[in-house]
């Protein structure tokens, strides 16, 4: 029985084991996803800031949970809809989370939650400026790529599909051209990953990792199903290791066809 | 006295009190917790020296769960 590869991958300047980035929203307890996340295997966790009461606890109860994990912690500018917004939402997050690690949002549309691509760029070239390591969740689109890489991106993360729809990579097509495309920094399929052999997908397509929440949270049982990533992750990073064979158009058969019995020349 | 919104609660207070006080005052711990003034950034460095404005809208964030 073979044991988890043991490649690493650095972003930002840190190595990492896991290649898979997990959420910490949605789980039906706060008891669920510690559980869960500890069986993903992930390192690094997404968090956010929101408003909250002095009654509700100031957030403090999460607080000292998530420090329980021993986690990366990636703070996210979800629901932010303006470069303004995004930007005084991650200075915010840098010094409430004492980390510079930023995933950035700004939402372009509210029915599907799609990436604003303009000014994602925009919000990404003020936070690199203010010295943050940006990590855009973007879509798809290999131009919108290129410019947050050239603005100053390490990292890029466009979607899957739309953020919580399970529909896993809608376009394999753009995702591998991205791929192609830029092939000198890491890569991660961020939202729309529903299971596990999504994640497989995009790891085969030579992505570097993935970034999923609500297919784990909203699971039957988010603890297995976490570790159903946990492996489908290893699965997907061992088979692009190891290179898949070319789809061919014909059959070619697999038993050797020398010595076929019950031929003979007439 | 002066008339705020904090997390789009309105409140009163005093034009003289820091924002250090009021946070305080309005029951957070300034260290577990982030603060915007109408949109912009108020570093915690900045809490003693910063005072509110009538009309000022605050947002008072803390850590939670995120995807």
């Amino acid at each position: 029985m073979s044991s988890p590869i043991k490649d690493t991958w650095i972003l930002y300047g840190e190595t990492f084991h896991s290649r898979l980035l997990i959420g910490s929203a949605l789980y039906p307890s706060p008891a669920v996803m510690s559980d869960a996340i500890h069986e993903s295997g992930a390192d690094i966790v997404t968090v956010s800031l929101r408003r909250q009461s002095p009654e509700q606890g100031g957030g403090d109860n999460f607080w000292r949970q998530l420090k329980k994990l021993n986690k990366t912690m990636l703070p996210n500018t979800a629901g932010c809809h303006s470069v303004k917004e995004a930007v005084t939402l991650a200075q915010m997050s840098r010094e409430l989370f004492e980390t510079d690690w930023l995933k950035l949002e700004v939402v372009g549309d509210d029915y599907n939650l799609q990436p604003d691509p303009i000014a994602t760029i925009d919000a990404a070239a003020q936070l690199v400026k203010l010295g943050f390591k940006v990590f855009p969740y973007c879509t798809d689109d290999l131009v919108v790529c290129q410019r947050l890489r050239d603005v100053g991106c390490q990292v890029l993360m466009p979607w899957g599909s739309p953020i919580g729809t399970g529909r896993g990579l809608m376009n394999p097509y753009n995702l591998q051209t991205i791929r192609e495309r830029i092939p000198d920094i890491p890569l991660i399929v961020d939202a729309g990953i529903g299971k596990p052999s999504h994640a497989v997908q995009a790891l085969e397509l030579g992505y570097d990792g993935i970034l999923l929440n609500t297919a784990i949270a909203q699971a039957g049982n988010p603890v297995m199903m976490a570790s159903a990533f946990r492996h489908a992750v290893d699965a997907g990073r061992r088979a692009a290791l190891a290179g898949a064979v070319a789809e061919r158009q014909t059959a070619s058969p697999s038993t050797p066809t020398l010595g076929m019995p019950f031929w003979h020349q007439s | 006295m002066i008339t705020v919104s904090v997390n789009n609660e309105s409140k009163d207070c005093s034009s003289s009190q820091s924002l250090s006080e009021l946070l305080s005052q309005w029951g957070f711990e300034s260290g577990k917790v982030a603060v915007a003034v109408n949109e912009d950034f108020v570093p915690r460095s900045k809490y003693d020296s910063c005072r509110l404005k009538n009309g000022d809208k605050v947002d008072v964030l803390a850590p939670v769960q995120g995807g």
